[in-house]
């Protein structure tokens, strides 16, 4: 199995799925050309997440991390919510295969996110606030969301372009792909 | 629990009688084809046999087939051993956009060294059009390659009228025939290509043995320098079980072709024919009647092909996926792509293929079995939610 027992296991029985009607917040991330879409809804009280559900769109990664997320935030203070990483939730999963690394970042992000329109929920209620930007894809070398699949990474400002061997983005200009090791053209 | 394979496409049971044939050359007939003592001669003797068996597989001569370790080698060795061999003519390839990767990526590593080509295109049943490959040949055009069956979507394309087209151009032409030579009636002349692969694997034999059929008199330089093995056009002592295996596995597909594919077609079309009765918004990807024997496949609205895959693998059964999700590079399948599929019905790709031992009790378990993993997934799905609520309003 290409998977840990616990990834398996929240595959198989995902904690927390489903739809908050009057949620306080909802986060959508990912989109179907990456490969995952994730929506995050929260019920918030005295701070604290009293109630998380969310809908995914993905592998057995992608549901995986959904429902670790939410077991993890449930009851956190927003702060502290805010505070799980990509790392973390891979870790607390026993592990994801390499490839599958960018699911997890995806999770958080939805979470993240769902905080984000409560809080902008909030101050729209006193005050303008920015809006909280649903992330797309991922850059391999920050992270970073990604706005475009080619071009230059929006956080790091690497230019990026795809690799013909393997598929993966990567580095412009280098001579090798960071991913399969696989010439490039350059140049 | 029920143990169900219809994997097909990623690899076949090895045939009993094709490992009883296999095993005394991992035994005591060890000998290296080349040598000059009895030992040595043994085995030539034995890979020459294992060549005639799967020349008349696809009615060729044995001095045109050469053996390699797979069908993406076989693919390689045409692509690049015969542009390069033309090399003073033409820098130009036709490909169609659906080829196996081993046929892509070799043109891409041939666009390295001075070639280009051209992708001609497909329709929404996979099916190339050989009037776009006729308006697509060039003067420079020294190679055409289009797939005889895609293993994504079980269609099987009009290689002859394309072979056609090209042997009035003076083009050499080549299919990749690895998906589906020893599983409907290949046969060479017939088709008049040029150079033709396949893989022991799609028919019962062993892994690691592939061949490339090359017309006599077409022009071809070695991947592999060194020995003269296969006719000086692939060096490297042979693989003797593998080679004495694709024969004997060859022979076996030539005498049960027939029986096999109309048993297979009845069971193939029990599949397409019910998945849609029992579950909505599943659609069949591929052509209906031109297709492989053996293939069904299918996109499944609103839910992905891995995670499927994973529920359907806890209940016994193997299947594949062309979603992005299941490809190490996490790109969804190109076949499905230049299809006209959008990226989130490719997504849900689900391909089962199967094998001689399947049974009409395995695919009526597959029926019983998928409906409620397809609508679980479906349930945790937002794609879902959200058609549900259009669907209201």
């Amino acid at each position: 199995m290409i998977y840990s027992d616990k990834v398996m296991d929240h595959f198989q029985n995902p904690r927390n799925v489903g739809v908050i009607k009057d949620a306080d917040g909802t986060g959508q991330v990912g989109n179907p050309v990456c490969g995952d879409m994730m929506t995050f809804y929260i019920k918030v009280k005295d701070n604290r997440l009293e109630d998380i559900k969310f809908q995914t769109f993905g592998c057995g990664a992608a549901i995986a991390v959904s429902s670790i997320v939410s077991e993890m935030a449930m009851g956190k203070t927003l702060d502290e919510a805010m505070k799980i990483t990509n790392e973390l939730v891979a870790e607390e999963l026993g592990g994801l295969p390499k490839n599958k690394l960018h699911c997890s970042n995806l999770g958080a992000d939805a979470l993240h996110a769902a905080i984000e329109d409560y809080r902008k929920k909030q101050a729209a209620m006193s005050e303008e606030a920015p809006a909280a930007e649903a992330a797309k894809c991922y850059c391999p070398y920050c992270d970073g969301p990604l706005d475009n699949l080619l071009g230059a990474c929006t956080s790091c400002h690497v230019e990026l372009e795809e690799c013909p061997h393997c598929g993966n983005l990567t580095k412009k200009g280098e001579e090798k792909c960071a991913k399969c090791g696989g010439e490039l053209e350059t140049a | 629990m029920r143990k169900v394979y219809l994997d097909h496409i990623a690899a076949t049971p090895l045939d009993p009688e094709v490992l009883a044939a296999m095993l005394p050359f991992l035994r005591e007939r060890f000998g290296n084809p080349q040598s000059l003592h009895s030992v040595g001669q043994d085995a030539l003797v034995a890979i020459e046999e294992g060549r005639s068996k799967v020349a008349r597989l696809i009615g060729a001569e044995g001095s045109e087939i050469h053996f390699t370790a797979s069908g993406s080698e076989a693919n390689n060795f045409a692509l690049k051993g015969m542009a390069m061999a033309r090399r003073e003519k033409g820098n130009h390839l036709v490909l169609s956009a659906i080829e196996h990767q081993s046929v892509l990526h070799a043109a891409k590593s041939l666009e390295r060294s001075g070639f280009s080509s051209t992708l001609v295109g497909v329709d929404r049943s996979g099916l190339v059009d050989p009037d776009e490959v006729r308006k697509a040949i060039r003067k420079e055009t020294v190679l055409v390659s289009v797939i005889l069956a895609s293993s994504e979507v079980g269609t099987i394309e009009p290689v002859a009228e394309v072979a056609r087209i090209c042997r009035e151009a003076g083009v050499p032409f080549h299919t990749d025939a690895v998906a589906a030579a020893g599983n409907i009636p290949v046969d060479v002349r017939e088709l008049g290509v040029d150079a033709l692969s396949l893989a022991a694997d799609q028919f019962y034999g062993p892994k690691g043995t592939g061949a490339l059929y090359v017309r006599k008199g077409v022009r071809i330089l070695p991947l592999i320098d060194g020995g003269i093995q296969e006719g000086g056009r692939r060096a490297g002592t042979e693989n003797v079980a593998g080679i004495v295996g694709m024969g004997k596995a060859a022979e076996i597909a030539a005498a049960r072709l027939a029986e096999r594919q109309e048993r297979m077609k009845a069971l193939r079309d029990r599949l397409i024919d019910r998945l849609p009765q029992k579950v909505d918004r599943v659609y069949l990807t591929g052509h209906r009647e031109r297709r492989l024997p053996h293939h069904a496949s299918f996109c499944v609205e609103f839910i992905e092909g891995e995670a499927m895959l994973l529920n359907l693998d806890m209940k016994g059964i193997a299947v594949s996926s062309g979603s992005a999700c299941t490809s190490r590079a996490l790109k969804a399948s190109h076949v499905l792509l230049a299809m006209g599929i959008d990226h989130a019905l490719a997504q849900g790709s689900l391909v089962f293929s199967l094998v001689d031992s399947t049974t009409a009790e395995d695919i009526d378990y597959l029926l019983e079995v998928i409906p409620p993993i397809i609508d679980r997934l479906r349930k945790m799905s937002p794609l879902y939610t959200k058609f549900l609520q259009e669907k209201k309003t």
